[in-house]
């Protein structure tokens, strides 16, 4: 792994400087308020790809700057460094990178940065939603600022105690040193170097050529915690009185309670405390979580249809043709075609959907891991009839999200049982009720044309047709909100958002990408990467097929066509990293594939065994297939603040990608998903996790930060369809491949929930 | 109620509860030891993976009845103290491999490649790729990788 560095272009650019403030308060307080100026303000439209000087990161970025300025770091006197991120940590590792941003500025330790996650904040709007690999681009700046201006004032509070002029001084581990090699530490200066007074201060940031932290790979701040168990995730937290809660969900999609035979019956249970309808389902409340489980598993229900009833595969399949948006004539040059479906699957991560919540009569408090805990504040004091004010949201640290966390499906209801029963509550989503009734990545399908001639590819379409995407999570609203300086007239969000995340990075002609969605009856969500991995993947194996017919190799056919250097570097190193073109047994192939979003470009190099004695392996209850054996990725985010914890991130994205290729989906059936265990949906498990893998961090080329949590799902997807197609001779064009063959018994709807096996001692190895 | 004792990280506990809960909810919802996490409750995703007698097992399976007083539940929370440490080896590797994302799963996962370490070395001989092929712990953050580098750097501090 490399990880470059380039002071150059600090000089180049001349040293900027920033304004912030010290906040009058006990001990040091620095805020930062300003972040470079929004480049969405006044961007033409020189062409007609929207992503080139527009995407996301961008949109995202500008809204959040108004209210920057209000995130302060602290110096303590026990010489920690304390900062409440207005972010939520989900596994991507931003409280390390935080931590990284603090301790460089200020010369401290990592260990003495306190990084802690921010309760919901309305008066930040825009700034508290965790999404769009959006967090370090966001916060780069604001928060090194804050914290180099806390530098100044320690800095001047030194020169004061040691009476040393302030050039004089210097910074290291947390002291300040005078030339006489006198120190002094930050923590015996924490209450000195406070202020009396808010005022601004104009602050310079370390240039790049003499950062000490930044850019070199760390390990992450919470790994001791995560590896002794003391990590708190919202079950983990000891609420009083809070006790384990359930819900006795619809046998299909959000269908509704029509009555319940045995509720008294039910009540009376063993460690049962309250059972009570809720518009999702039917309520337990026990002393055990096990006990929560017979309970619901007791409960006799009558429910109404829900949102899909009778659906299936199938049938949604229909919807999306009828919903297809035209191709357009054919044009008088040779084409290449090709359409691809995409099933549903599930963005459950291995946390539940959980929440705690106390109502009471004028007040209420919620503890969750929530990307958009605003939103939430606001629909929950909505649902409860009281005014935000009186809502304290506590952002929680989660077991990972994947999408699922924009939402805040469990603290709603959580909130509504508290409501109704006037206790608090420790509800928690049965994994069933995660998979059947949890957020999904929508089916989709897509159709792809391109028309070549000789050596030149004159046109490129993709029509992406895809069932509704829920962003009402406060994405949308960024997006809706900024839409007025948006190049992209009055179309919707999700039209905008896809325009946004789509870049075309191949000289391919006069390009369209259009979206069309249909059906919001189902529970959606923007699952990792949203769009890209289907609208990559379907890209990436029509590539494969136009290099074939124009005779080139796909590697050399995807470097011909790259608009600029960055990508081809990229490319470039996967294939001479993962040896491009060696020669592989029968049944066996290598597959390349590239793809740029988030300020980022990525290539993905893996080789595939669909050999039959591969495929067949034997393992107990899961699916086993075809497997990678060797996945290569090269990505360059322009600067990674943490590269140990952009490998991470990589390396989560490329067991994504190879789910979505080869093994995990949903099934629809009869307005149901059959699935309801993880033996059920086959997430990548070690059985199918590549034994070679190589992540390379390109020297950075850039002086911004690029966000990355996501955006290796598309390449790696891609890369293996791509794989697989060469390896066995025919482009596949369903996904995940296996999606045909039921490798699993389904479990009953009702109960929703199956009993726990009881014969655990038998298992003990 | 009944009441059911048994051994949980060194110590003695007795709890008074139905004997059919099975024991994740009784370690977790009554005991407070919350390092087993819940990720299925039907032994499927090992996310609650603990020992008992020094053999991996899962709490979410095993009702509380079936134990014996004498039987020594270890949870994540205990395995340093059963090398005198203050971190076991395992640990180590995982901090040393940064493994963590989440972290929801990785006490189930350090749980588990403790138990195969010991497994294998009773067996007389060395980690292969099938044997981490066979731990079937999910991690959704996808560390599957950085797993098996660990596991096999802890199994050769065991
Ligand atoms: S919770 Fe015990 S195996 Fe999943
Ligand atoms: S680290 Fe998140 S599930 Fe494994």
């Amino acid at each position: 792994m490399t990880a470059g560095s380039n002071g150059g272009l600090d000089e180049a650019i001349g040293r900027r400087r920033f304004l912030g403030y010290v906040l009058a308060a006990p001990t040091l307080v620095a805020a930062a308020e300003l972040a470079p100026p929004a480049p969405a303000a006044d961007a033409r439209l020189p062409s007609p790809e929207l992503t080139e000087l527009l995407d996301l990161t961008d949109v995202m970025t500008a809204a959040a700057l108004p209210t920057s300025g209000l995130i302060s770091v602290e110096v303590n006197p026990d010489g920690t460094v304390s900062f409440a991120l207005p972010r939520v940590e989900v596994g991507q590792g931003i409280t390390t990178s935080t931590a990284m941003l603090i301790a460089e500025e200020l010369a401290v330790p990592l260990e003495r940065v306190r990084v802690t996650l921010a309760d919901a904040r309305p008066e930040l709007v825009f700034n508290q939603l965790t999404g769009g690999s959006n967090t370090t681009i966001a916060t780069y700046t604001p928060i090194r600022v804050a914290a180099a201006i806390a530098r100044l004032r320690l800095l001047a509070a030194a020169a004061a105690e040691l009476g040393s002029a302030v050039t004089d001084l210097t910074m290291k581990a947390g002291m300040i040193i005078d030339r006489s090699g006198g120190g002094i530490d930050i923590g015996a200066l924490a209450e000195k170097a406070a202020s009396t007074k808010t005022r601004q201060v104009a602050v310079e940031l370390t240039p790049r050529g003499n950062f000490a932290v930044i850019g070199r790979p760390h390990n992450r701040i919470d790994a001791l915690d995560a590896v002794t168990g003391r990590k708190k995730f919202t079950m983990d937290l000891d609420i009083p009185a809070a006790k384990p809660t359930m819900v006795c969900r619809p046998p299909t999609i959000n269908g509704t309670v029509g009555s319940v035979a045995n509720l008294a019956e039910v009540r009376t249970m063993p460690g049962v405390t309250d059972v009570v309808v809720i518009s999702t389902g039917v309520a337990v409340r026990a002393e055990t979580f096990g006990q929560c489980i017979d309970a619901v598993r007791a409960l006799k229900v009558s429910w109404k249809p829900g949102t899909a009833e009778g659906k299936s595969d199938e049938s949604v399949l229909r919807e999306l043709e009828a919903a297809e948006l035209p191709l357009g004539l054919r044009p008088p040059a040779p084409t290449v075609e090709g359409k691809f479906t995409f099933y549903f699957r599930s963005n459950s991560a291995l946390e539940p959907n959980c929440a705690v919540a106390d109502v009471r009569a004028d007040c209420a408090e919620i503890w969750a891991a929530l990307k958009s805990p605003i939103v939430a504040q606001r629909t929950i004091a909505a649902k409860l009839g009281l005014p935000p004010s009186r809502v304290a949201v506590h952002v929680t640290e989660g077991g990972g999200s994947f999408g699922r966390k924009l939402f805040f499906d469990a603290a709603l209801e959580a909130a509504e049982v508290s409501q109704k029963i006037g206790k608090p509550v420790k509800l928690m989503w049965h994994r069933a009720d995660d998979s059947r009734q949890g957020r999904t990545h929508p089916m989709a399908t897509s159709r792809v044309r391109v028309a070549y001639a000789g050596g030149t590819v004159l046109s490129y379409k993709q029509r992406h047709t895809s069932v509704s995407t829920d962003l009402g999570h406060g994405l949308g609203e960024i997006i809706t909100a900024m839409a007025a300086r948006l190049p992209v007239g009055d179309i919707g969000f999700s039209q905008t958002f896809f325009h946004l995340s789509q870049a075309m990075s191949y000289r391919f002609g006069a390009s369209s990408q259009l979206l069309s969605e249909t059906d919001k009856g189902f529970n959606t969500g923007s699952m990792r990467n949203v769009y890209s991995p289907d609208v990559t993947c379907a890209r990436e194996l029509i590539v494969d097929q136009l290099a074939a017919r124009m005779g080139k190799d796909p590697y050399r056919f995807r470097h011909d066509f790259l608009r600029d250097d960055r990508s081809r570097a990229v490319l470039a190193k996967v294939a001479e990293a993962g040896g491009w073109g060696r020669p592989m047994p029968v049944g066996t192939a290598q597959g390349i594939a590239f793809h740029a979003e988030y300020k980022a470009v990525s290539a993905a190099l893996v080789e595939i065994d669909c050999r039959p004695e591969t495929v067949n392996r034997p393992i107990r209850d899961g699916v086993t297939g075809p497997r990678v054996t060797k996945a290569v990725f090269a990505v360059d985010v322009g600067l990674a603040v943490n590269p140990r914890g952009l490998e991470a991130q990589v390396m989560g994205c490329i067991m994504d990608g190879i789910a979505l290729a080869l093994t995990s989906s949903l099934h629809l059936d009869n307005g149901h998903f059959l699935e309801a265990s993880w033996d059920n949906y086959f997430y990548t498990r070690q059985w199918n996790t590549p034994p070679e893998l190589q992540i390379i961090i390109m020297p950075s080329t850039s002086e911004e930060p690029g966000g990355a949590g996501e955006l290796g799902v598309a390449a790696s997807m891609a890369a293996v369809a791509c794989a697989y197609g060469r390896a066995t001779g025919t482009m596949p064009t369903s996904f995940p491949i296996n999606h045909g063959t039921l490798s699993f018994v389904p479990k009953p709807t009702v109960p929703p929930i199956p009993q726990s096996p009881a014969d655990g001692l038998n298992g003990a190895r | 109620m009944p009441e059911h004792t048994f051994r949980v990280n060194g110590e003695q506990v007795t709890v008074d509860v139905a004997g059919d809960v099975r024991l994740l909810w009784v370690l977790r919802d009554i005991l407070g030891i919350t390092g087993p996490k819940y990720g299925c409750g039907i032994n499927v995703c090992k996310a609650c993976t603990s020992h008992i007698n020094g053999r991996a097992v899962n709490p979410c399976a095993i009702p509380v009845k079936d134990l014996r007083p004498t039987d020594e539940v270890t949870t994540i929370e205990g395995l340093p103290a059963t090398v005198g440490e203050d971190l076991h080896p395992m640990q180590q590797a995982w901090l040393d491999h940064d493994v963590a994302q989440c972290g929801y799963c990785q006490p189930g996962q350090i749980m588990a490649a403790v138990a195969l370490v010991r497994r294998v070395a009773a067996e007389g001989r060395e980690i292969t790729d099938a044997d981490l092929d066979g731990l079937r712990n999910i991690c959704r953050c996808g560390t599957y990788f950085r797993i098996r580098e660990a596991v096999k750097a802890g199994a050769e501090n065991m």
